[in-house]
């Protein structure tokens, strides 16, 4: 298996980023204050930043690390990249696949479908660990309802068909998301799913893991040679990575939501580390956002067997993995797309 | 034989890819899966040995050429020799030297093609060396019977001769080339010995290929929840 490299993430509003014959440097008032070589780095991410020299950019591009640009809130801005890559007949394929619908529903049932498992599975493991902190009846019904919810998605005939069942969950889901909290119940609540802008901690500290979780899915597209923009359920809008969204769909509650729930739960967080604006607007202070970013480095190390491939691997080349078994699907090697189950 | 046009050109230093495992040749040519990573390594490695195109070594008897640029339309394959070696030529040989510029006499050309390795016991090095004598006799209207691959490990040369088996072996390589790169099909796995010192075995995974599990099967146990587990 490919081996799991860091990425670094950048989090100093005064850095610059630099590059020395094959190590990449953060400077700070033209002091040196980090020191990497290129080939232990999968991708940068780069918060807030003072700038990067061209010739950083030019090894990155060499050696195919991703380097993004991101607000200092972690709202997306860009990246930099060589070449398109990859076999342009393998994109072809999926320009022509995300252009029928047949072809685009099947894929959509099978990202969603393992969405709506993962967050059962989510839900499910709250109910088994901790009956006693929980409404068990209220979401044993939910677990219910929806595990009962693939086999509906099977019947769904297009885009929205699958949409409307995907909604249904994640309201489900979500109204019972409070309960997975055993911890800083009151500071933590989150009343509804909502990003822009976030209006609760919770939401807050969603957004900044979906948008760390859309930067991992984007490069892995494009490391396996898809192109991320030209997605089956997410339809094309420009500068939207629809693909990753729709590969990401299977991960958000593995990945996201429980590493959020967990920051909470062991108090890795605090509601004291979130700023709340005059307008009810919710945004992460710099001590939070690094606490995430330590703790999305651990989790990414963690290694779990790949329930469909059943050999070992950390979690943070998952992303890579379904992005290659897509690719595989496409060029003929499998018979279908296996979304990522967590149980 | 067929004449290739400039479009259809592969990369000459593929067929050793391809002399290895067709699988990878068409991972790095097709599917150009982190062939940017194979070529910067091979590229710098090529710099290394091969200094400047434009400094030409000379001596009495002996012009090396270094970096020479090779295209042949009938094997389809453009590429860079590593070095070219001239030796001059006591008397006029028939279809094996040729003129050079600025020089007197006649001279038989021989490519030199430098492996970091050591010799190995296929002959994935020895083609590549063919394609470039054979590019080099179309380009310079000569034939060439014999040329070199130094190894870097054991630091020698050995002498290659261009014969008819090579040959054919060569083109028989070139022509599988040609076919799977019109047809953009990347070949499935098959797993064998030459995999373990392969080094795109990451990127092709030999082992998930030639285990498939199914996938529809995977879908319903993964969906199916026990009724107490719900």
């Amino acid at each position: 298996m490919r081996r799991l490299l860091n990425t670094l993430y950048v989090t100093m509003p005064d850095a610059y980023l630099a590059c020395d014959g094959e190590n990449v440097l953060i400077k700070a008032q033209d002091e040196i204050k980090f020191r990497i070589p290129v080939h232990n780095l999968e991708g940068i991410v780069c918060f807030g930043f003072a700038g990067a020299s061209p010739k950083l950019m030019y090894l990155c591009c060499e050696r195919g690390v991703a380097l993004s640009f991101l607000t200092g809130y972690g709202k997306f801005m860009g990246r930099v990249t060589g070449n398109v890559s990859g076999n342009v007949l393998l994109r072809r394929t999926q320009y022509r696949w995300s252009d029928d619908n047949n072809t685009a529903v099947r894929l959509s049932r099978r990202f969603i479908a393992a969405k709506i498992m993962n967050s059962r599975a989510v839900l499910h493991r709250v109910l088994r660990d901790h009956p006693e902190a929980v409404d068990q009846d209220s979401l044993r019904r939910a677990i219910q309802l929806l595990a009962g919810m693939p086999k509906r998605l099977e019947q769904a005939k297009d885009g929205d068909a699958v949409r409307g069942i995907e909604g249904e969950a994640a309201r489900l889901y979500f109204t019972h998301f409070n309960e997975l909290l055993l911890s800083q119940k009151d500071d933590f609540q989150i009343a509804d799913r909502n990003r822009r802008p976030p209006t609760d901690r919770m939401n807050a500290l969603l957004s900044f893991l979906y948008t760390l979780l859309t930067h991992e899915s984007v490069a892995a597209l494009e490391s396996v040679g898809l192109d991320p923009q030209v997605g089956f359920l997410h339809r094309d809008r420009p500068g939207r990575p629809s693909l990753a969204l729709d590969i990401m769909e299977e991960l958000r509650p593995h990945f996201a939501d429980r590493l959020a729930v967990t920051l909470v739960n062991r108090n890795q967080i605090s509601a004291k580390g979130f700023v709340i604006k005059e307008n009810g607007t919710v945004l992460m202070d710099d001590d939070t956002r690094k606490a995430v970013l330590t703790a999305w480095q651990k989790r990414k190390q963690e290694e779990i067997v790949h329930p469909y491939l059943e050999i070992k691997i950390p979690l943070g080349l998952i992303p890579y993995v379904q992005a290659m078994l897509l690719a595989r699907y496409m060029r003929g090697d499998l018979e279908d797309y296996p979304p990522f189950f967590w149980k | 034989m067929a004449i290739y046009s400039e479009d259809d050109f592969l990369m000459l230093s593929g067929i050793q890819h391809m002399a290895f495992c067709e699988r990878q040749w068409a991972l790095i040519h097709i599917e150009q899966v982190w062939s940017e990573n194979v070529r910067t390594v091979e590229g710098k490695h090529l710099h290394e040995r091969t200094d400047d195109p434009f400094e030409d070594e000379s001596r009495k008897t002996l012009r090396v050429v270094r970096a020479m640029p090779l295209v042949s339309h009938t094997l389809g394959l453009r590429g860079i020799a590593d070095v070219v070696e001239f030796y001059q030529s006591k008397e006029y040989e028939a279809g094996k030297v040729c003129r050079l510029e600025d020089r007197t006499g006649w001279w038989r050309p021989a490519p030199v093609e430098y492996k970091r390795g050591r010799p190995k016991r296929d002959d994935r090095d020895a083609v590549q060396l063919c394609a470039q004598a054979m590019a080099l006799e179309e380009m310079m209207q000569v034939s060439v019977v014999s040329g070199f691959l130094f190894y870097g490990q054991t630091k020698h040369r050995e002498s290659i001769a261009i014969d008819a088996t090579l040959r054919q072996h060569t083109v028989a390589l070139t022509q599988r080339m040609h076919q799977l790169f019109r047809e953009g099909i990347t070949p499935k796995a098959k797993k064998g010995k030459h995999c373990s010192q392969c080094s795109l075995v990451e990127q092709c995974q030999p082992y998930w290929m030639t285990q498939h599990r199914s996938v529809e099967a995977y879908l319903a146990r993964m969906c199916c929840v026990e009724e107490e587990d719900r």
